[in-house]
């Protein structure tokens, strides 16, 4: 397997009336071909943000994308639109990224003709059909609309469109928050089984770790912006580092009944990520921190193999209960 | 099997055979159809569906606040204390919302008055229901307050002046003040982030615990359920198909929907590829099935469940379902 894309310290700043918003800072990480690797945070961590700005949709600040080692931040308008034939989104609300007075047919035929990629519709129509067929699409609704279907049903055409081009990566940016749990599962089926027939690479990016861990093969956490804990699914679910991802599980509520509850709440709220004081943006809420978390930056270094935390005291505190004072 | 509670508590709530329907242009779209529920004094019962389930008309009709038209009470008593709301008078109606009932809403962003301060808006709670001055109405305010944890010093911002969490503590604090019964809270969680979530939920059961305030919770999310309340009711398609406490329905579930819905949530603690989703899409409400409304997407149906309605069964707790254990 070789490295599809490779992010380096990724910034996208935008400007407000009160000085610089920092979405999203100083983040890198490598993504494997045929791999997902799964983004969790909190609302206004910069997950939506990192997921745009790889495929340009917010021009990143600072930092560089290689995609199959071509930095596609340098490209120029032309190149990058030729570039996300191959570079592809799903949003969140299957409800707002259709066009409600077109077709299905209409709108998964809509990137086919955009990149010319066929001579004549017959052509299309049969690749219409073909990808209707992909992702569970019966033939019969090839004329209906939208507004005729359920979110699963309107997911299932989003994927369908994203797919029309064959394309190799894809940001699914909270592609099942929005649909039932019964309905939920369906389209994380879909994903999956999608992925190994068509060897996809996903960036997975929600709010619901056990989603999170169902479909990837590499977790980041972020806070704030900032990438804090990076590492292959089984080691940050079973060996969480950075004292925030201990928190953020530990918050999830559980149906299991034998479970011992760990009551682990986090005090205080996520702090503003306008002109943020250098310095670990989670000191102020973690139990752990002391004067060397807020003096400068924490480095993301490597503490196990693949295993990367920003957090200078994760060893030392690991297993120790949030107390606070 | 276990025997019913020999010693009965007092019933806050009780709600018997329940029907209503929406009558809108194109039909009869049938929301609840049947339902009996019932809460005792300090406990709290968990209601789970998913969307279109009948649960938020549920609440509705049991605060007397379904719009009229379209929506219309067909059927069926809602017991407050022994007093049936639906021959109430709109006026005893008012009284008992706020000061027995009280309810809280998913959004808090829509649930707080833009152009009020925090502080004159929880004022107005207390003297519509109350017959105090405005110092001791003030006094009141700022105590509850500080109960949800807000300092009494944002007594005078606005709402937009909040966070998520912040607002939907505001709106807990309202909904306490007048000391209710029964606290109706409607997914007051969902528009919120984990680790916020979790707080918001540690709240609403302190707060519980000390006012032996009895609760009904909304929400589609069967982990906040199993870690906030005693009982649960599973509803689809307007109707209860199981309900019991927490540990038999989730330990010995019994109904094919109840445990499809199980089988479709991705577990933090299994490491199975696939997920085994229910398949199809809810019903519709104003085109429900014949038989067993969950027939069409039912894994074990027979041709009795295609015409005929399930009977009530009672194995440790009650479900509905032709097929016996």
């Amino acid at each position: 397997m070789s490295t599809l894309l490779e992010v380096k310290n990724l910034n996208k700043y935008f400007k407000v009336a009160s000085g610089e918003l920092h979405a999203v800072d100083n983040v890198s990480f490598a993504i494997e071909e045929g791999e997902t690797l799964g983004i969790v945070g909190e609302s206004g961590c910069g997950k939506s943000t990192l997921g745009r700005a790889i495929l340009r949709l917010h021009e990143p600040t600072a930092g560089r994308i290689l995609f199959e080692g071509m930095d596609v931040a340098s490209f120029d308008e032309e190149d990058m639109r030729q570039m996300r034939q191959h570079m592809q989104i799903i949003f969140q609300d299957p409800y707002a990224s259709l066009n409600p007075r077109m077709t299905i047919s209409q709108s998964i035929e809509e990137p086919l003709i955009a990149f010319k990629i066929y001579k004549t519709e017959a052509e299309r129509r049969k690749r219409v059909e073909e990808l209707m067929e992909l992702v569970g699409l019966s033939a019969r609704v090839y004329n209906s609309y939208p507004h005729e279907f359920d979110g699963g049903r309107r997911q299932r055409v989003v994927i369908a469109r994203a797919l029309a081009v064959n394309p190799k990566f894809i940001v699914c940016d909270e592609p099942v928050s929005a649909l039932d749990v019964s309905v939920q599962a369906q389209i994380l089926n879909l994903m999956m089984e999608l992925q190994k027939k068509l060897k996809l690479t996903y960036i997975f990016i929600s709010h619901d770790l056990s989603v999170v861990r169902h479909i990837s093969d590499h977790v980041g956490v972020m806070y704030l912006g900032k990438l804090v804990e990076l590492a292959p699914k089984k080691e940050i679910f079973n060996r969480p580092l950075h004292p925030y991802t201990n928190a953020l599980l530990a918050a999830i509520p559980s149906i299991n009944l034998e479970q011992e509850k760990k009551k682990l709440i986090l005090q205080g709220e996520i702090s503003s990520p306008i002109n943020p004081p250098p310095g670990c943006r989670f000191a102020v809420r973690c139990p752990f921190a002391t004067d060397c978390c807020t003096a400068s930056d924490p480095e993301f270094v490597e503490v196990f193999p693949g295993h990367f935390v920003a957090c200078p005291r994760c060893i030392e505190v690991q297993g120790k209960k949030f107390v606070y004072e | 099997m276990n025997e019913e509670k020999e010693t009965k508590k007092e019933q806050v709530l009780e709600i018997k055979n329940l029907h209503v329907h929406y009558l809108i242009e194109s039909g009869t779209v049938k929301a609840v159809n049947g339902i009996d529920l019932s809460i005792g004094e300090g406990e709290s019962l968990g209601l789970v569906g998913e969307t279109g389930a009948g649960k938020t008309t549920t609440c509705m009709a049991v605060m007397q606040l379904i719009p009229d038209p379209p929506g219309v009470i067909v059927d069926g008593e809602i017991l407050f204390k022994g007093e049936n709301m639906i021959y109430n008078t709109e006026k005893r109606n008012e009284e008992i919302r706020g000061n027995g009932i009280s309810m809280i809403f998913q959004d808090p962003m829509t649930a707080l008055n833009p152009i009020m301060t925090v502080g004159e808006q929880l004022m107005e709670v207390v003297t519509t229901h109350e017959n105090v001055s405005k110092k001791e109405a003030r006094e009141k305010v700022i105590e509850t307050l500080k109960m949800v944890g807000i300092k009494s010093d944002r007594f005078d911002d606005y709402p937009h002046q909040f966070s998520g969490g912040q607002k939907q503590r505001v709106v807990i604090s309202m909904a306490l003040l007048c000391n209710p019964s029964l606290l109706i809270a409607d997914e007051p969680t969902t528009a919120l982030d984990v680790t916020i979530q979790a707080q918001v939920l540690e709240l609403i059961q302190k707060l519980q615990k000390t006012f032996h305030t009895s609760l009904l919770l909304i929400s589609h999310d069967l982990g906040v359920v199993a870690e906030t309340c005693d009982n649960v009711a599973i509803m689809y398609a307007g109707e209860i198909v199981e309900a019991g406490t927490v540990r038999e329905v989730f330990l010995n579930t019994k109904h094919p929907y109840t445990k499809g819905l199980f089988e479709s949530i991705p577990k933090m603690n299994d490491d199975s590829e696939t997920l085994i989703p229910i398949e199809g899409q809810p019903p519709n409400p104003a085109d429900l099935p014949t038989g067993c409304c969950f027939h069409p997407r039912c894994k074990y149906k027979t041709k009795q469940c295609e015409t005929e309605k399930p009977p009530v069964r009672h194995q440790g707790h009650m479900y509905r379902c032709h097929l016996e254990g």
